[in-house]
């Protein structure tokens, strides 16, 4: 039980590798925490992202390509002194490969309080289907 | 605690890292009994007369949080709630911690504890702390005889 423990870091990790290509932006990026569950009819991800608003975050969805991009203003302090810090602020990047069949007009994406929520509505013919066994 | 310079106080980060690194949190383990883990991660920038600390922890019931002045510490207690699962869900991912959180952090003065704001934005609580009236600096002028 420990070794789960000790494997699972708050610390906000930065996006290391997985970002392709060179943004105009400087400024550091961090990959954004997630929980993905699925149930038959869709697949939903929340993300947290600290410090951005509605207005700050896209979310696309590409050549089965998803991506979440924040941008993030620091909190202003005025004139005082940051003397202590143990989160970094920056932008968040983060995407995932969806193998499964997405019903693109009817994703849906929603921030709240920092943290990201979109559902993603499986097409009809991904979905589970029950197949009958007949008797001879 | 033992601190030095009480007068012009000077606030020592190593030591407030330590102080910090003795808090206590469940969050994560969920076995109900303490980690190392630090959360939530706090930024702390100080100024003349007052000192914010910023904190993130996204997705919480402002409800849910609970802060405490007592002198020149702060206490921050608060639960982040899981996400429940629905009929037939399975989770594919879980890399965001839940849990009950509990931190206290030394503060560089006291502090006028009726003068605290919070608020909670964009998954960000900020706390700004008034230094205690009695506790700012004074110019003191010297006579001459």
């Amino acid at each position: 039980m420990a070794e789960v423990e000790k494997s699972r870091e708050v610390k906000k990790q930065e996006a290391g590798g997985g970002v392709a290509t060179e943004r105009t932006r400087t400024g550091r990026i961090y990959m954004p925490n997630v929980d993905i569950s699925e149930d038959r009819d869709s697949l939903t991800l929340y993300a947290d992202l600290p410090g951005a608003g509605d207005e700050d975050v896209s979310v696309t969805l590409e050549n089965d390509v998803l991506t979440i991009e924040g941008k993030v203003s620091p909190v202003k302090v005025g004139d005082r002194r940051l003397s202590y810090a143990e989160y970094g602020v920056g932008d968040y990047f983060r995407a995932f490969t969806i193998t499964e069949p997405i019903d693109r007009d009817r994703i849906e994406a929603r921030m709240k309080d920092g943290v990201l929520r979109i559902v993603l509505p499986k097409k009809e013919e991904a979905k589970p289907k029950q197949i009958k066994i007949q008797a001879e | 605690m033992s601190r030095i310079g009480r007068i012009g106080w000077s606030w020592d980060p190593i030591r407030e890292m330590e102080r910090l690194e003795r808090d206590w949190s469940d969050f994560f383990s969920g076995f109900g009994r303490p980690s190392a883990v630090k959360y939530p991660p706090v930024n702390i920038s100080t100024g003349e007369d007052d000192v914010v600390i910023t904190s993130e922890i996204p997705g919480v019931n402002p409800e849910d949080v609970d802060l405490t002045v007592t002198g020149d510490v702060l206490t921050l207690k608060g639960t982040r709630r899981q996400q429940e699962l629905g009929e037939g869900q399975a989770w594919h991912r879980r890399e965001r911690g839940y849990g009950d959180f509990y931190r206290t952090i030394q503060l560089p003065y006291n502090v006028e504890s009726s003068k605290v704001e919070a608020n909670y934005s964009k998954g960000i609580l900020m706390i700004t702390l008034p230094r205690a009236e009695a506790d700012k600096a004074r110019k003191i002028s010297v006579k001459t005889a």
